[in-house]
């Protein structure tokens, strides 16, 4: 067993209100690909409003923001949940209901294992990927980290800087 | 790597070794060297020989694994199992790199959002193989003999799974939740090779939605009315799952 887990966040700007007739279908599909998540090998913790099933409502980002944050035991729990499951029939609908981003829209990172990450430090490691690039502090699929050092080295006492 | 590409296939050109390959790849699992040996009809330890050399080309993987019934002490050494392995190997000659060119392409699709033209002209591409073979795609026979010629090597869904994964199957347990399958769509083809794998890998929904998009399109194309395409991903092989429909039913709406 690792001691760490991988955290990742993933923002999404909407093309329509989630009330909008035409995002109906991606409304229908939350729940049951959060459910698919929940269910898939590796998956251990997801960001929701509190009191609600998903995290559609508080907007923490802004407006029209969508929040999908995560943690997984590790990379490749990750990857085949997010494209190796049903969740890759939503990915490859995404332009229908949102707008391509230029900035980077997805970071991840690794954390101690036990840890749950707040949306602050989750909001930092995406800032920190659009500003430096991808670093161990802050990567994505394409260039992704291994975790720092496993048991017998020292183990930081704070996670790395932000 | 072409050095490595001329090497493996060097290996493959004593004929029995290329049987004994054709036979693993084909079987889509791992094979011990008394099957392989029974399949091609050859001697075992000529077969053993032959499946280390395919080993030693990057062309198999090969792993140990105890033969079932038997364990702990005195229940003799793990038997070598043979399965194709992961390395890709091409050839060309002169040198091209048209896996660079498709990882470009696709990481510019994704930048622009071009997702959509993308998705429309596999579609068409889909419609004009589909057209070349019209009519002859009509049982799920003929089917997989053209998906076969396009590298999707199709394999049968076992009657169990058909039914486990679809309320229009007979016997249908209760469909999983998740899976936006149509009532009375019932799978029938697996598709046990992705064809795109390297540009799947680096920028799977593109690749993925393309690919979709051009079975799609191969199936309206040929006329094969009584199937359809969904996507249905699983950790191996190609993201898309063929599943035989009452034609009235197709609605392959989005």
């Amino acid at each position: 067993m690792s001691d760490h887990w991988l955290a990742q966040l993933n923002v999404g700007v909407l093309k329509a209100p989630l009330d909008d007739p035409s995002m109906a279908e991606f409304a229908s599909l939350l729940d049951p690909v959060n459910a698919l998540a929940e269910s898939s090998p590796g998956f251990v913790w997801r960001y929701t409003d509190e009191g609600s099933n998903d995290a559609t409502a508080a907007r923490p980002f802004g407006g029209d923001i969508l929040v999908n944050f995560s943690v997984w035991r590790d990379r490749e729990s990750l990857w085949n949940f997010t494209y190796r499951s049903d969740h890759l029939d939503l990915l490859r609908r995404r332009r229908t209901w949102f707008t391509r981003m230029s900035d980077m829209h997805l970071a991840m990172w690794w954390i101690p294992a036990g840890h749950i990450p707040t949306l602050d430090e989750a909001r930092r490691r995406l800032e920190r990927l659009r500003a430096d690039g991808p670093t161990a502090a802050a990567f994505t699929f394409t260039t992704s980290f291994p975790p720092p050092e496993a048991a017998g080295a020292p183990e930081p006492a704070a996670p790395p800087r932000h | 790597m072409t050095g490595s590409g001329i090497d493996a296939l060097g290996v493959l050109a004593e004929p029995l070794r290329r049987r004994l390959y054709d036979y693993v790849a084909g079987h889509g699992g791992e094979v011990s060297r008394a099957e392989a040996a029974e399949a091609v009809g050859a001697r075992r330890n000529l077969a053993a020989f032959h499946l280390d050399k395919l080993v030693e080309a990057g062309l198999l993987e090969v792993s140990r694994r105890k033969v079932s019934g038997r364990e702990g002490p005195g229940s003799g050494r793990p038997a070598k199992v043979y399965r194709r392995s992961g390395r890709e190997h091409a050839v060309h000659l002169p040198p091209r790199d048209y896996g660079g060119a498709a990882a470009l392409l696709a990481e510019a699709v994704e930048r622009a959002g071009a997702e959509e033209a993308l998705y429309a002209a596999a579609r068409e591409e889909g419609e004009r193989r589909g057209a070349a073979r019209a009519g002859t795609a009509a049982t799920e026979a003929d089917l997989a003999r053209v998906l076969e010629r396009y590298g999707y090597e199709p394999a049968p869904v076992p009657p169990g799974d058909r039914a486990a994964r679809s309320a229009g199957c007979p016997d249908a347990a209760d469909p999983p939740a998740h899976r936006p399958m149509p009532a009375a769509a019932c799978p029938v083809l697996r598709l046990r090779n992705c064809p795109f794998d390297a540009v799947a890998r680096s920028h799977p929904p593109v690749a993925c939605g393309m690919n979709l998009e051009l079975l799609r399109g191969l199936l309206r194309g040929a006329g094969a009315d009584s199937f359809r395409a969904d996507m249905a991903p699983a950790v191996e092989g190609c993201c898309v799952l063929i599943s035989a429909v009452a034609p009235d039913s197709k609605t392959n709406s989005d």
